[in-house]
This record gives structure tokens, C-alpha cells and sequence, in this order.
């Protein structure tokens, strides 16, 4: 039998808890920062007490912004992340969803070339190709536009591998039955598919809807008006806007709104969330 | 590559289907790409006049370049000590909490949510942690004697940029890890135990060899994360100095194009990082391949 012993639980607890506390720290300072006022941060240390002045903080950030500092106020920034997110997520889906379709259901020609190209995006992340791609989006007239900093990045290869895989699974005779019954391809799709693939479709939901409202890179070149700004990208421009300090209790105001959905999301829908994480690396 | 045994007839309505991935796949990710290597030959003059077809003649500078080796040298260290200490942390922490029993799913939700934290955000928060005058691990580090500043330590600078980036991978590796320590059979350690093997002897010579295939896949995942993944992290704090200390390949390819307006030797770069990640996707391929044989 393998020993269970008390003193390495009580280690093993320690080890975790502290594990906790690391991973949470920077947060928990964040959070502290962003209930004092500016002055707090003028000298000396840093507080690891919360202060009083969070309501007025989190009330300037989100109504008033800092247009000195060329920030709007965050409502509009948070409102453009999350539209982008949900684009970027469910175009991603719908896609993804329709080209599995097309690739397991149908037989037609070309159709290891479709699939060659679509792997390809796997190989190609924006991060290496930013010039080019920025030019191409510059000559579409998408720049400043929720289609320009959406529509980029919605071709996904990991989704449409994940829908296939699991179409894949999905029983020959459901198909057959529905074609004995006169049901078309689109119907077939539409009424068997993609309930089937509810499951699916959520976990990859949560995984995506991370990965687009965090985009960084993407908004920080195609936006120059700030009426499209994303709070990702804000964030950066209110942390490094000239030489003088930043106005902390601020920053840290605005990065606990930006971190917060995105924590949500993963928090309430953990199980989806492991879910889709574990499979899309399939 | 498989279809179902029966299939649908037609062939303009899988086309249709398709249609708007291959669209998206072309204009934003093929088209691009071969921009990239076709201005990759080209030189334009200083005033964006003319262009001249120069051949291999961007390559051969950039790998001439110090400047560009320097980047090479800090990409290295960036990658292996991002890789190296989220890998280590959430190691550890997977072992313990799959010690757990009724406290696992408590552990394991309090360990994961930093994989909701965009990369910049991370950077922001480290940056604040660390900023010399206010922050609190300088003030910290100070009193143990050591002078904190990585607006002109380029190591201190690293150290920064290598902790955010890797606090915010923790939760990934963790998951994956615990995932694998799940799946190691219960009875091979049992008999380890009854053969006598301690607590450290069984994990080094039967869990830990188990858990190969998913270190080496995490592995490959957190070199990618760390070369393409952490530009925000790097952007948004030392913006890669100070003296270049902190410039990784991917923000010398945005320095160099829209900063510097150099695009020849931008478009020269993004090939090479191309080509980098073309390699190791396929190393990540081939071991899928090997697992789903297992």
C-alpha cells in the first residue's frame, strides 16, 4: 500500500496554498491599488491594504476617462472587446462548424487541397506576417472598423480539426436515417449536427471568446481612432503615456475591468473550459 | 483523409460551405504570407520611391546583423526561462493537488484563472510589482541589499518580462499535467511501494517517464507561447529594452516594420519566423500522431 502520511499532506497543503497566494498576488495588488487615491502612490511603497477610494476609482475610469491621456472612458473600450470577443468566437464557430460539414459529408473535388489551406493558418499566426497583413486590411479600408479587427483573425484550423473530429464520431446510421426520411444536407446540418455538437460548440465558445477579447497586437495596429480602441490595448497606452508616472489607482482600476470578464467566464464555465482546452490540442 | 461511408451528393453546396473560410484563409493568411516573401527580396530606398530586387541580399544582412543576433541570443533565454519556470511551478502544483481528494477541484479552480489574463495585462501587473520606485518586491530586494532596476539592468529586465509571461502560463501546464498524472495507473505505483520505493523514487523512475509525452507536447506549446504569444508582454513594460535586453524576434519584426519603416529586412524576418513555426508545428503534429498509436 502507498503510505499516507500526515506531515506530507499538511506539506502538500502549504506547497498548494502558497502556490495560491503566488498566483494571486499580482492581482490582489492590483486590486488594492485601484481603492486609493492618486497620492498613495507618489512615494514610498506600494499598499497591500485595500484603501477607501475604490468607488471613486472604478466611477473615473469607467464615466470620465482621461481624455489628457488620450484615453476614452473604459465603458466604450470594454463594449468594443466584447463585441470583438463575439465575433471572433461565434465566426469562428459558424466557419469552422460549416467547412467540417463540407469536409466529412461531402466528397467533391479538391477537397485534401481545402484542407491543406486551412491547416496552413496553424502555421502562419498574425504575429509573423504583421506587416503584409496589416497592408491588406489597409487596402480593404477595413482600418478603425469592428470588421477589420474582427474578420482577421476569425479563420480558425483548430476549430474546424475539432468539429471534424467529432463529426467524425458522430454514428454513419443518424446520416442514413435521415436520408431514408428525405431529409437534405442542410436540414440534416441543422436539426441533427449541430445539436449534437451543443457541447462542442460551448467549450469552444469559452476558449475563443478568451483568445479574441484578449488580442493585443491585432487592435493596437489597425485602431488609430479611439472609438475602436479594445481595453486590452488601452491599457497599455494609460500604463506608458509619456515619461511621468502613470496614474496607478487608475491603471490598476482599468486592468481589474479588463481581466474581470474574461476571469468570469473561465470561473462559471470551468468544466467547459477544460473541455475545450484539452480537445482543440487534440 | 476519411469521409463518412455515405456522403451527400453535390458539389456546389460543400463548396458554398467552405466559401467563407477559404475566403478569410486567403485574403488574410495566404496572401500575406507570400507578400511577406516577396518583399522579403525587395529593397525599397529611403524615400519609399523605388524598389529594387535585391535577392537573398535581406537575409544575408540580417544574419550579419549583431543587432539581429542579439535578438536571436534574447529569444533563447526569453523562451527557455519562460518555458522552464512555468513548466517547473505548475509540475509541482499538479503533483500536490493530485494528491488531493476533496480539496482538488478548489485547487485546481484557484490555480487556472490566469489563463483568462491577456499577456499585456500580465506584463502591466508585473511592471507595476516590480516598478523600482513604488513596487514592492524592489522595496523587498532592497532590504536584502540588491539594487533593483530594469530601466538599466537588461537582466533585471528579463527577470521581469520571463515572470510575467510565465505567471500567466502556469494554468495551462498545470491542467495538462494534472490531466497526465490522472491517467498514470495506480497499480504500477502501489507496486512500486510495495517493492520499497519511496515517495521521490516512485515519482522519478515511473510517473515522471509516463508524464513524457505530455511534458514534451507542453514543451513545444510553451516555446511557441513564448516566441509568438508574448509580444503584449513585452510591448506593453520594457517595450524590448533596455539596450535590447528584452527584444524578442516577433517585436524586432514589428520594431523593424513599423517603426523603423525598414520592410525588406521586416518581411525577411517574418520568413525566418515563419519557417520556425512551420517546424515546430510539425513537431507537435508528428508527436499526435505518436500518441494516438500509443
Amino acid at each position: 500500500m502507498v503510505e499516507n502520511s500526515r506531515w506530507a499532506d499538511i506539506l502538500a497543503h502549504a506547497i498548494l496554498i502558497l502556490g495560491v497566494a503566488l498566483v494571486a498576488f499580482p492581482v490582489y495588488v492590483a486590486i488594492v491599488a485601484s481603492t486609493h487615491p492618486a497620492g498613495t502612490f507618489v512615494r514610498g511603497v506600494m499598499p497591500l491594504l485595500p484603501g477607501a477610494e475604490g468607488w471613486e476609482n472604478y466611477r473615473t475610469v469607467i464615466v470620465e476617462g482621461r481624455s489628457r491621456a488620450g484615453t476614452p472612458p473604459i465603458g466604450g473600450m470594454l463594449w468594443n472587446s466584447f463585441v470583438m470577443a463575439m465575433t471572433i468566437a461565434l465566426g469562428k464557430i459558424a466557419i469552422s462548424l460549416l467547412s467540417a460539414f463540407a469536409i466529412v459529408y461531402f466528397r467533391f473535388p479538391f477537397r485534401l487541397f481545402f484542407f491543406w489551406i486551412i491547416f496552413l493558418t496553424l502555421m502562419l499566426p498574425v504575429e509573423v506576417r504583421i506587416v503584409p497583413t496589416f497592408q491588406v486590411v489597409a487596402d480593404l479600408g477595413m482600418l478603425n472598423s469592428f470588421a477589420g479587427l474582427s474578420i482577421p483573425l476569425i479563420a480558425s484550423a483548430t476549430a474546424t480539426f475539432l468539429f471534424r473530429q467529432f463529426f467524425m464520431t458522430v454514428p454513419e446510421e443518424l446520416m442514413e436515417a435521415a436520408r431514408v426520411d428525405g431529409a437534405g444536407p442542410m436540414k440534416f446540418f441543422r436539426d441533427i449536427l449541430v445539436p449534437l455538437s451543443v457541447t462542442n460548440i460551448a467549450a469552444l465558445f469559452v476558449i475563443m471568446f478568451i483568445y479574441g477579447w484578449n488580442q493585443y497586437l491585432w487592435p493596437l495596429l489597425i485602431t488609430t481612432d479611439p472609438d475602436y480602441f479594445t481595453i486590452v490595448m488601452g491599457i497599455q497606452r494609460m500604463a506608458r503615456g509619456g515619461e511621468q508616472e502613470p496614474l496607478w489607482h487608475l491603471v490598476m482600476a482599468t486592468v481589474v475591468m479588463a481581466a474581470l470578464p474574461p476571469v468570469l467566464v473561465i470561473l462559471f464555465m470551468q468544466r467547459l473550459f477544460v473541455k475545450g482546452l484539452t480537445e482543440t490540442e487534440k | 483523409m476519411q469521409t463518412k461511408r455515405t456522403t451527400f451528393p453535390g458539389l456546389w453546396l460543400p463548396l458554398a460551405l467552405l466559401a467563407p473560410q477559404v475566403a478569410i484563409t486567403l485574403v488574410f493568411f495566404i496572401w500575406p504570407a507570400s507578400q511577406a516573401l516577396w518583399q522579403s527580396v525587395l529593397r525599397q530606398d529611403v524615400f519609399g520611391l523605388s524598389t529594387q530586387f535585391v535577392g537573398l541580399d535581406n537575409f544575408a544582412r540580417l544574419l550579419a546583423d549583431p543587432l539581429y543576433h542579439n535578438a536571436l541570443v534574447v529569444t533563447f533565454w526569453f523562451s527557455l526561462g519562460t518555458t522552464a519556470l512555468s513548466m517547473s511551478l505548475a509540475l509541482l502544483f499538479a503533483v500536490m493537488v493530485n494528491r488531493m481528494i476533496r480539496s482538488r477541484d478548489t485547487y485546481t479552480t484557484l490555480l487556472v484563472w490566469p489563463y483568462a489574463v491577456a499577456p499585456a495585462i500580465a506584463g502591466v501587473l508585473w511592471w507595476f510589482i516590480f516598478n523600482p520606485s513604488i513596487g514592492i518586491l524592489p522595496y523587498v530586494l532592497r532590504g536584502l541589499g540588491y539594487d533593483w532596476n530594469h530601466r538599466a539592468s537588461g537582466t533585471d529586465a528579463m527577470i521581469l518580462v520571463i515572470v510575467a509571461a510565465a505567471w500567466k502560463q502556469i494554468s495551462y501546464n498545470f491542467l495538462f499535467f494534472l490531466a497526465g498524472l490522472q491517467s498514470v495507473p495506480q497499480s504500477l505505483i502501489e507496486a512500486a511501494a510495495i517493492d520499497g520505493a519511496g515517495r521521490f523514487k516512485r515519482f522519478w523512475t515511473i510517473v515522471f517517464p509516463l508524464l513524457s509525452p505530455v511534458t514534451f507536447f507542453l514543451l513545444v506549446v510553451n516555446v511557441v507561447y513564448a516566441m509568438f504569444d508574448t509580444f503584449g508582454v513585452i510591448h506593453a513594460t520594457t517595450e524590448g529594452g533596455p539596450s535590447q535586453a528584452t527584444t524578442i524576434l516577433v517585436y524586432k519584426v514589428y520594431r523593424d516594420g513599423f517603426v523603423n519603416l525598414n520592410l525588406g529586412s521586416s518581411a525577411a524576418q517574418s520568413v525566418i519566423l515563419m519557417a520556425i513555426v512551420i517546424v515546430l508545428t510539425v513537431i507537435q503534429f508528428r508527436y499526435i500522431e505518436r500518441r494516438v498509436n500509443y
